[in-house]
């Protein structure tokens, strides 16, 4: 087991130094910094000095090590939008992404988790068509689709919401509903067929047998196996939400990372753009690190089982 | 029926059109995700034919509320019909969608084989690599690569089939891991084949139906998010219509026109339903495992 983690943590650390490499290619194919930087007209000896101040003239290996040490300390580098440091930028937009995100979970936890679990227990009936009918509708709509629905709705129409900005608990609910969606149906999809693989187990068959209520055997011996799977998605789903709420953060103003990359691509301010990517595949990499560890802890068949979950 | 219209088919039609019908028997829902998608190509044809009136301007006719003359869902800023832009838009999200797709499975499915044939340092070096591209979030990935070539229809292809290559390479990866211990494929490597032809002959077909199905479901993820870059300006290039752009300017005139933001926007989510119907079908007919593989998150 420890073997496992160990191997896991090689892994996730040896992704973190390969998106470093894929962010820096990615940069240096974006062509040249300083004409950004420099006024227009500019001579170019100044140019040329400015090439070497930030040590563009160097080899590349060079640039790619420097690059790498200043980003283990947090210094990616000076935004050309907003004068400030890069790092700083994105920690004082985080706030905003993690507020919106947990609400959106909160959300998707407390309609998907009882969606799927009565969806598994009237497996083939009519309530099941149902909640299966809606997930499959919920699946297909456009999140931007919906943020604009919402808008035109609660917000034009009937004059209940502000249509944009953080100002507040009202303003966070057309944002954390729109982007509750897609995480909802994954946690209700993945309940579903997981409580409904449970309930026909030996185990609840005894527990049924023996006398159990009802909402006691569903409590402690369905829905605490049923739900382990759902732990693994509800991490990846925080991920997702904290990185992936770009367009429902830009159309509702949130001023979140989402709108701050939106700002900084606007205005090819890469510093920012490579802080941000990096931030957040690291915040992805720890959370499925410890979705994994988080198995082992919830789980004894795989704790002493001594093997790889699938 | 169908042996009377087989016995007259080559064989391999006849076995396509035997399994086609008892997919369509099998799941009603796909049945309707077939048809809808059928009315969508129909609709997509179409829309070569109404090309102008997609595309011309006219200052006269601006912002026409649905069910003027003429135009029955309305027109836009530049007075340019809606229901004509919606229909040359679902071509062009169609056509990228699939070549998206295409170019993805192909690589995807590609290096999962060779990861999982060779093992050892390819297979570490190749599924660290898809792992690193997985962890960063799809719509950032995208935007910052489209940021530095530039919107358009074939750079969007390759940065959407960028994105979603690491699925086929897992899934093929698992599969060649199992296949490549069975004994047709020792039988094959014992009279001395080349890995090569092991990989193309022996284990490229066992992969096949699992990758069409997760192709399926992959060209409705493909559309979504296509028509998010549109929508935040990076993707489809005016003035080409495009289901995101559309979604973005009635975004912006949400006060005196919702029908700009309305009807694009329901075409978009019926496409995407429909190719969702048919994938989950498809996917619990050809391979029952797909399903779950394809549910990972994809948030715009």
């Amino acid at each position: 087991m420890q073997r496992y983690l160990v191997r896991r943590l090689v892994q996730g650390i040896a992704v973190l130094w390969l998106l470093t490499v894929i962010v820096f290619v990615i940069s240096h194919l974006s062509g040249n910094p300083v004409d950004l930087l420099l006024p227009q007209g500019a001579t170019q000896s100044q140019r040329t000095a400015m090439i070497h101040e930030l040590g563009l003239d160097r080899p590349l290996p060079v640039q790619y090590a420097k690059f790498v040490s200043r980003a283990v300390q947090g210094d990616f580098g000076q935004s050309i939008r907003f004068h400030a440091s890069a790092m700083s930028l994105v920690l004082s937009h985080m706030p905003a992404s993690i507020e919106l995100a947990f609400a959106s979970l909160f959300l998707a936890v407390v309609v998907g988790i009882p969606l799927g679990t009565v969806a598994a227990l009237y497996r083939g009936r009519p309530l099941d068509y149902a909640a299966t009918t809606v997930l499959t509708v919920g699946q297909a709509v456009p999140s931007f689709w919906l943020a604009i629905l919402l808008i035109l709705w609660l917000g034009v129409d009937l004059r209940w919401l502000p249509i944009g900005g953080r100002s507040g608990f009202e303003s966070l609910i057309m944002p954390s509903l729109t982007l509750a969606v897609i995480p909802l149906v994954t946690i209700a999809r993945i309940t579903r067929s997981s409580v409904g693989s449970v309930l026909p187990q030996d185990y609840v068959r005894t527990a049924e047998a023996k006398g159990l209520r009802r909402r006691t055997v569903l409590r402690r011996h369905v829905l605490r196996n049923g739900l382990l799977p759902v732990v693994t998605v509800g991490g990846i789903a925080m991920g997702g939400l904290l990185s992936g709420a770009v367009i429902t953060e830009q159309i509702f103003t949130w001023p979140g990372i989402g709108w701050l990359t939106i700002q900084a691509i606007e205005a090819r301010d890469y510093a920012v753009v490579q802080a941000v990517t990096l931030i957040t595949a690291a915040i992805i990499v720890g959370l499925n690190l410890i979705v994994d560890f988080a198995y082992f802890a919830l789980d004894p068949r795989i704790r002493d089982a001594q093997t790889v979950p699938a | 029926m169908s042996t009377v219209a087989g016995s007259l088919r080559p064989r391999l039609g006849r076995r396509a059109l035997d399994r086609t019908w008892s997919l369509v028997v099998s799941s009603p829902p796909a049945t309707a995700g077939l048809v809808l998608l059928l009315f969508f190509l129909g609709l997509a044809i179409a829309g070569t034919v109404m090309h102008a009136q997609a595309y011309d301007q006219s200052l006269i006719d601006r912002l026409d509320s649905p069910g003027t003359a003429g135009h029955v869902l309305g027109t836009d800023t530049l007075g340019r019909d809606v229901l004509a832009r919606i229909m040359v838009a679902v071509r062009i999200s169609l056509e990228i969608g699939a070549a998206a797709v295409a170019i993805a499975g192909t690589v995807g499915v590609a290096i999962g084989m060779a990861a999982g044939y060779f093992g050892g340092w390819i297979d570490d070096v190749l599924m660290r690599i898809s792992d690193a591209v997985l962890a960063i979030p799809i719509v950032l990935l995208a935007l910052s690569v489209l940021a530095v070539v530039g919107g358009g229809m074939r750079n969007l292809i390759f940065v959407i089939a960028f994105t979603q290559w690491m699925t086929y390479a897992r899934t093929a990866r698992a599969e060649t891991l199992s296949l490549r211990e069975q004994d047709f494929v020792r039988a094959a490597r014992a009279i001395g084949s080349r890995s090569g032809r092991i990989l193309r002959r022996h284990i490229l077909p066992h992969l096949l139906p699992s990758a069409i199905a997760l192709a399926t479901l992959n060209v409705s993820v493909a559309i979504l998010l296509e028509a998010g870059l549109s929508y935040l300006g990076l993707g489809v290039q005016p003035p080409d219509p495009s289901l995101g752009s559309m979604l973005s300017e009635g975004r912006q005139y949400i006060y005196r026109a919702d029908w700009l933001a309305i009807y694009p926007g329901l075409a978009l989510l019926l496409l995407v339903l429909a190719i969702n119907l048919l994938g989950d079908g498809l996917s619990a007919y050809l391979d029952p495992r797909a399903r779950r593989r394809a549910a990972e998150l994809k948030p715009l």
